[in-house]
């Protein structure tokens, strides 16, 4: 063998060597993550739908295998169950729609060159970082049928007072009843006690919204409106024409994550309704957590918490699809 | 691939003073007052109705401006109603352990994914990505299940085990790895091949030379890991029964029952504990605002 075989092979041994030891010293770099995750988020992932096949009140009982399920989709817990899903659709409808076009009107307005924009900004993000349990205890105070100030405001220009928190009729009954009219369960609408809770969830993630389509905003070049504006645009063609249809992946991104953020709803409508009145506030999350902590019943909460969620992956592989088409063309 | 997780939202555009223009900017003015006076009115309600006595504040029609006097007294009186010092004393040592955690877990991880070449690895992020959509929902109840199993959080005798199952599960987040490997992957590869000319290992390298040029993205994973913990709720109210070990926010829950129709004592004692992450929030707003910026995540 010459001289510079024996050194080749050298190199190779030592380049062998050193991807070993760089495999080694990678893996040792990753394991404390790991261990944690997959200790506290991947087996109890796994040991969650496995805890759903049984019947589990309080102690581990029969393998009911997918009874559960069924139970809960079509059998005797149907009716608790579809009920959840709706009411959290319909909380869904009254926020998600409202908190979006609110977020762009103030994110748009936020983005002019005007002065004080640092202080409105940190005004508006406050609610957001402000905890659900403080800042729902004012929204409870806020919304109280004698002391709160709401029905003050109500009855100086002569409505109410409401009970709002702890007014489980619908809010379309409740108009059509003012002026004399019957309304049909069917159109009795949502209780004013889940638009509550809804004016609260505006109020507090209205800040999230606003950072993230300043970001979008900011993404838009200037040449657009520079363009429009020498083609004679109005503000509002500008908005409508430039703006709005540039914004489109982060309207698609905030709707995906405000859904995500009803499905998860738990802190606020704990403390301001714990799910009542008659109800008629129990999103699925508070269902959930109703069935398997203040009932006791492991195996239906864990069924539930596993469809749950499902529901919230499913919205999660929406959101990535769309940040993945926005990465590929944006 | 990272790409796909976190949208990359310039933080430099939400600087930019920009263009689309509306003429008068009085317009835009009284509309942002207007707006933010609704936003910002439950913060005020809140303050001064801590500072109102007791038959202010169950007065209808409420009053705008406390006219009866101000009451700091208020706040001793609440404080002195639950153990508020143990709350804030054990939300404080739990954030601490929490963030510490989470920072050495992420930075060690998002530092091989960045800057490390080892087999597996699109498998591991795949892995990686798979925990990071899984939600807390996901995991609320096993958890419940195998903490209760493992530990008796609530056992006098076993005071740390009612801390410890309040750290252990949030020790290591997706998140922060993500956020922390995409700073790192905006390390010059030249500082690197410097490094390994100078003969420095990984370890060194990450702490000599990552972590310094990091420090913004690691500030901003403290405060991120820092809030949650401030503002953790359902799963300490599901693990914790005595109030020895239990964070704030379960605490001022459990304040609301004692409080009842007292709400100049529950507004003054919400006040102190929102004051702190308020406070946190107004020095690391940069950093807090450029997390979901950057990452688009919605604690």
């Amino acid at each position: 063998m010459t001289g510079g075989a024996i050194a080749i092979t050298q190199r190779a041994a030592s380049r062998r060597r050193r991807l070993l030891i760089e495999n080694v010293q990678a893996y040792l770099f990753l394991l404390p993550a790991f261990v944690v995750l997959l200790v506290f988020k991947i087996f109890p992932a796994l040991y969650a739908i496995y805890i759903s096949f049984f019947k589990w009140d309080i102690v581990q009982g029969a393998f009911r295998g997918i009874e559960n399920y069924t139970d809960i989709l079509f059998g005797s817990r149907a009716e608790n169950w579809w009920r959840s899903v709706s009411t959290t659709i319909t909380f869904a409808l009254i926020t998600v729609p409202f908190e979006i076009a609110l977020a762009l009107v103030i994110a748009y307005l936020l983005f002019q060159k005007i002065r004080g924009r640092a202080v409105y900004r940190t005004i508006y993000y406050l609610p957001y970082i402000t905890a659900t349990v403080a800042a729902a205890a004012v929204f409870e105070y806020l919304y109280h049928p004698q002391y709160g100030i709401l029905n003050t405001i109500l009855s100086s220009v002569g409505l109410g007072p409401l009970r709002f928190l702890q007014e489980p009729t619908g809010i379309f009954e409740m108009i059509g009843n003012r002026f004399g009219a019957d309304v049909p369960a069917w159109a009795a609408g949502p209780s004013l006690s889940l638009v509550s809770v809804a004016i609260f969830s505006i109020w507090h993630f209205l800040g999230f919204q606003i950072v993230i389509f300043l970001g979008g905003l900011g993404n838009i070049p200037v040449e657009y409106y520079e363009a429009a504006r020498l083609d004679g645009a109005n503000p509002r063609q500008v908005f409508t024409r430039i703006t709005l249809p540039l914004l489109t992946p982060q309207i698609f991104f905030v709707f995906t994550i405000a859904s995500i953020g009803v499905l998860r709803a738990f802190n606020e409508i704990f403390v301001l309704t714990n799910g009542g009145p008659l109800d008629t506030s129990r999103t699925v999350s508070m269902l959930v957590f109703r069935t398997f902590f203040q009932q006791g019943q492991i195996g239906f909460g864990s069924a539930m918490g596993v469809l749950l969620t499902l529901l919230i992956l499913a919205f999660t592989l929406v959101q990535f699809r769309v940040l993945e088409r926005r990465v590929q063309y944006g | 691939m990272s790409e796909v997780v976190l949208p990359r939202v310039s933080v430099r555009a939400l600087r930019r003073p920009a263009v689309p223009p509306i003429r008068s900017s009085l317009f835009v003015h009284l509309v942002l007052i207007a707006v933010g006076g609704l936003v910002a009115y439950p913060f005020y309600y809140m303050l001064t109705t801590g500072l109102k006595d007791f038959f202010e504040s169950i007065t209808s029609p409420p009053t705008i401006f406390p006219t009866q006097g101000l009451h700091p007294e208020n706040y001793i009186e609440a404080w002195s109603k639950a153990p508020w010092a143990r709350y804030f004393g054990n939300t404080v040592l739990i954030a601490l352990l929490n963030t510490a955690g989470e920072l050495f877990t992420a930075v060690l991880a998002a530092y091989a994914f960045a800057l490390m070449n080892f087999k597996g690895k699109a498998v591991l992020f795949t892995v990686l990505l798979a925990t990071y959509m899984m939600p807390a929902e996901a995991t609320l109840i096993p958890n419940f299940v195998i903490m209760t199993r493992l530990f008796r959080p609530n056992d006098l005798d076993h005071i740390a085990q009612g801390y410890l199952v309040q750290v252990l599960p949030f020790l290591a987040t997706a998140f922060s790895i993500f956020l922390l490997r995409q700073q790192f992957l905006s390390v010059p590869k030249e500082l690197r091949d410097a490094a390994v000319i100078d003969g420095a290992g990984h370890l060194r390298f990450l702490w000599s030379v990552v972590l310094p040029i990091s420090i913004p993205a690691l500030v901003t994973v403290a405060i991120i890991s820092f809030y949650g913990s401030w503002n953790a709720f359902q799963w300490p109210l599901i693990m914790t029964s005595r109030p020895d070990i239990q964070p704030i926010q379960v605490g001022l829950n459990a304040f609301r029952d004692t409080a009842r129709s007292q709400y100049h004592l529950l507004m003054a004692a919400c006040s102190f504990v929102v004051a702190p992450i308020v406070l946190l929030y107004l020095v690391g707003q940069r950093y807090l605002v450029q997390g979901v910026a950057r990452t688009g995540i919605r604690g």
